[in-house]
């Protein structure tokens, strides 16, 4: 097996932990009614209106994504020719001020299923759009996010680049 | 003001949870997410325990019905003046690929109560009030507008809106959101509360979609019913007794809730006052056999298949109650700050009784497999394994004291009924051929009967007795004729009979013991205990009695509410419901009954 065949299992299977313990702190937030923010669902809704298939679809998307993060984190860390679990943190912190602030609010554009406060739901249009910083799924959700994307970047700051 | 009577409330739900809708037009009972979930809406068991109320303004007579075949409420509101206005509420089902019904594949919040209103006739003025108080009314909420998305509740865990096509304001002082709306002759709005307990809201639209969505929630109970194979005598009412166990019947494990409520008193101003959001072991045979004597044998292999998973938890020993999904943890407390239905107190939750001893659930146990492998069910190797584990069980028990079918809580005895259910499940167990060493096991039987003939039966009055050593009547021992133990028109039984009606009977009407002697361990009376009654309709109608059968359960049929809803008791003087409502003991009694009359028909 070449150099970059192992680099790349390697990334995988880091990037497969990471996404697992981000995944975790959020479904225990989740569940312990600290925030209604669920990736997964809000992916999968996206592809059909069916609860249990959209969060089949959104689980194997947000696996997928989380692959693909950890690329991108990879690619970060070898240009800078550094890593650690700090920088890795950081990174993650980023990721997830970018996550609350750009890309939930501009959602509900892109969503066929959200609906908007202005215009009131529709047959199709049924979710309720997160909000500046998602706060409108419970006042904890920013800090659940901040704190699975920090794992998740400490995670692969400490693994990637050896 | 006080409560509304009990038998003013309708119950509407979706398989998951319920709702108690009085005649004025208020959700005074809502447990969320689960049935057995801390209330929303408790107002039954406190005015300030939450309601969401929508009602016209002034004075006003109002009349109700289900939909044919349906769960889905109507309420007319006859106003004065000359208006009249429909409210139609119901807990909308996602639609289910029938084959008849085309499924919607869009999303559906995880609970909502739809309510539409039409004004009929004339105009009318409208009063809405939603006045949450979740956690049994420990917790305050607020309220935030969402745009045209309607109102959100704040400060909780979960996520609820209120979405209405008519303007809502919230009420500080009061803690609630109000809203009024004046329709003319024509004109129509919706109302939706919508929950989801961890995902992001679902909100569905109203207008004409609300109206769809009630023809949709009402086609499926009309498919549902459809479904039912009985063609005897009662359909209707026994139909309507269907409707109410699918109503309880969890969607997601298959079992059936005793009742959707707690602490609805057993007499008012008493302190019986028990949580029946569980799912009893003794209920199980009179469960399955409405299922099966009524064709729903999806729903009896499900109810079998979480009995028998349940069970497993405390195999090779039963537990009196399970909760919905088999837990076995059901410890009781008390709401102190809850005042209790019309000063009833105490309002518990949980219920001690599932740490009691009762020895007639494990006849009540086998005699419900032995059903459902009559109707044509297999079991399987593990099924057949855990059933021989509790013939072990009732072989080491069985001479021992306990607290009877009805979950006394005075020190224990030794019940006649309990020793005779022991007998149904080894009798019942060979019968199967599901015991190893049947010769041990029939001498056990022969063991068990001599010592109820010698102990629980009393030559001086002619009957069996509540307990050894007593000359006490007791109901349940109506069933001893339903359960194979004694041939219905067998002199013993014959005299029983005569013996409980004499003892316990108040109008025609049965008690299940009398409070005033048996020393049950708790402070107070009870009124009359409906199934008992339709034991007694069904005894008759087994042993030939079949005008005495039929006088019975017409009467009882007039102690149902105007919906066709029992509760647990019927008031002595007034014959109208009291106690957990609606009971689904009463309802598969009612049933078991009927079907008892339309057999001994048609023999």
């Amino acid at each position: 097996m070449t150099e970059i065949s192992v680099e790349i299992l390697h990334v995988l299977l880091w990037g497969l932990i990471a996404t697992a313990a981000m995944s975790g702190i959020q479904f225990g937030a989740q569940y312990l009614g600290y925030s209604r923010l669920s990736l997964p669902f809000l992916i999968g809704t996206m592809f059909t209106g069916e609860r249990a298939a959209a969060n089949v679809a959104g689980v194997v998307f947000y696996l997928l994504g989380g692959w693909l993060f950890a690329f991108i984190y990879y690619f970060i860390f070898a240009s800078l020719e550094h890593g650690g679990w700090l920088l890795g943190m950081l990174i993650g912190l980023a990721h997830a001020v970018i996550l609350l602030v750009a890309f939930l609010p501009l959602l509900p554009y892109m969503h066929p299923r959200m609906a908007s406060e202005y215009e009131g739901p529709s047959y199709r249009r049924r979710l309720q759009p997160p909000g500046f910083l998602a706060l409108n799924y419970g006042y904890r959700t920013p800090l659940a996010t901040l704190v699975a994307q920090a794992i998740y970047g400490a995670i692969l700051g400490a693994t990637l680049l050896r | 003001m006080p409560a509304p009577s009990i038998g003013d409330y309708a119950l509407i739900g979706n398989c998951r949870t319920a709702a108690l809708v009085s005649r004025e037009g208020s959700i005074d009972w809502l447990c969320v997410p689960a049935y057995s979930s801390p209330s929303i809406f408790a107002a039954i068991l406190d005015r300030d325990g939450g309601y969401f109320s929508v009602r016209p303004k002034g004075a006003f007579r109002a009349e109700r019905r289900y939909l044919p075949d349906t769960n889905v409420l109507e309420t007319t509101f006859h106003v004065e003046g000359g208006g009249r206005l429909r409210l139609t509420d119901c807990m909308p089902l996602p639609a289910e690929p029938t084959g008849e019904i085309e499924p919607a594949h869009e999303l559906e919040p995880q609970h909502e109560i739809l309510r539409r209103l039409e004004c009929l006739a004339g105009e009318v003025e409208v009063e809405v009030e939603l006045a949450p108080r979740p956690d049994y009314a420990r917790r305050r909420v607020g309220f935030a507008r969402r745009g045209r998305l309607g109102w959100q509740l704040t400060g909780c865990r979960f996520s609820a809106f209120l979405q209405g096509e008519m303007d809502l304001a919230p009420d500080p002082g009061r803690a609630l959101l109000a809203g009024s709306a004046r329709l003319r002759a024509g004109e129509a709005r919706a109302l939706s509360f919508a929950y989801d307990n961890n995902e992001a809201a679902v909100l569905p639209p109203l207008g004409d979609w609300a109206r769809r969505r009630i023809d949709d929630t009402a086609g499926w109970w009309q498919w549902w019913t459809g479904r039912a194979s009985y063609e005897g005598e009662y359909r209707e009412q026994v139909l309507r007794s269907a409707l109410v166990l699918k109503l309880l019947n969890c969607a997601s494990s298959g079992s059936v809730l005793a009742a959707p409520t707690t602490s609805l008193p057993e007499q008012i101003g008493g302190e019986r006052n028990w949580d029946y959001r569980f799912c009893w072991v003794r209920d199980s045979a009179l469960v399955l056999h409405a299922f099966l004597a009524l064709g729903f044998l999806e729903e009896a292999q499900e109810f079998l298949g979480w009995l028998l998973h349940a069970t497993r938890l405390t195999w090779p020993e039963l537990q009196v109650m399970y909760d919905l999904y088999g837990e076995t943890e059901l410890d009781e407390y008390t709401l102190p700050h809850l005042s209790g239905y019309r000063g009833s107190r105490p309002v518990r939750v949980g219920n001690a009784a599932h740490a009691q001893l009762q020895l007639d659930i494990y006849g009540e146990l086998v005699a419900t497999v032995a059903q459902y492998v009559a109707a044509g069910g297999e079991l399987d190797p593990t099924e057949q394994r855990m059933l021989a584990g509790l013939a072990r069980s009732v072989r080491r028990l069985w001479r021992q004291p306990d607290q009877g079918i009805w979950e006394t809580r005075s020190p224990p005895r030794h019940h006649t009924y309990s020793k005779a259910m022991c007998w149904v499940a080894l009798d019942q167990l060979c019968r199967l051929k599901l015991v190893a060493d049947r010769d041990a096991v029939e001498r056990e039987c022969t063991a068990i009967r001599a010592d109820i003939e010698a102990h629980g039966f009393d030559a001086g009055l002619g009957s069996y007795v509540a307990f050894y050593g007593g000359r006490e009547a007791d109901a349940s021992l109506l069933l001893l004729a339903r359960h194979g133990y004694c041939k219905p028109e067998h002199p013993r039984m014959v005299g029983t009979y005569r013996f409980v009606t004499r003892e316990l009977a108040h109008d025609g009407l049965l008690r299940r013991y009398r409070t005033e002697r048996a020393s049950d361990g708790v402070a107070g009376g009870e009124n009359l205990f409906a199934p008992c009654s339709f034991w007694a309709a069904e005894y008759l109608a087994n042993c030939g009695r079949r005008g005495e059968a039929r006088a019975l359960f017409e009467r009882l049929l007039g102690c149902a509410n105007d919906l066709g809803l029992y509760g647990e008791e019927i008031v002595a003087d007034t014959h109208e419901p009291i106690g957990n409502f609606p009971q689904a003991f009463t309802h598969v009694s009612m049933i078991s009954a009927a079907t008892a009359l339309t057999v001994e028909k048609t023999a």
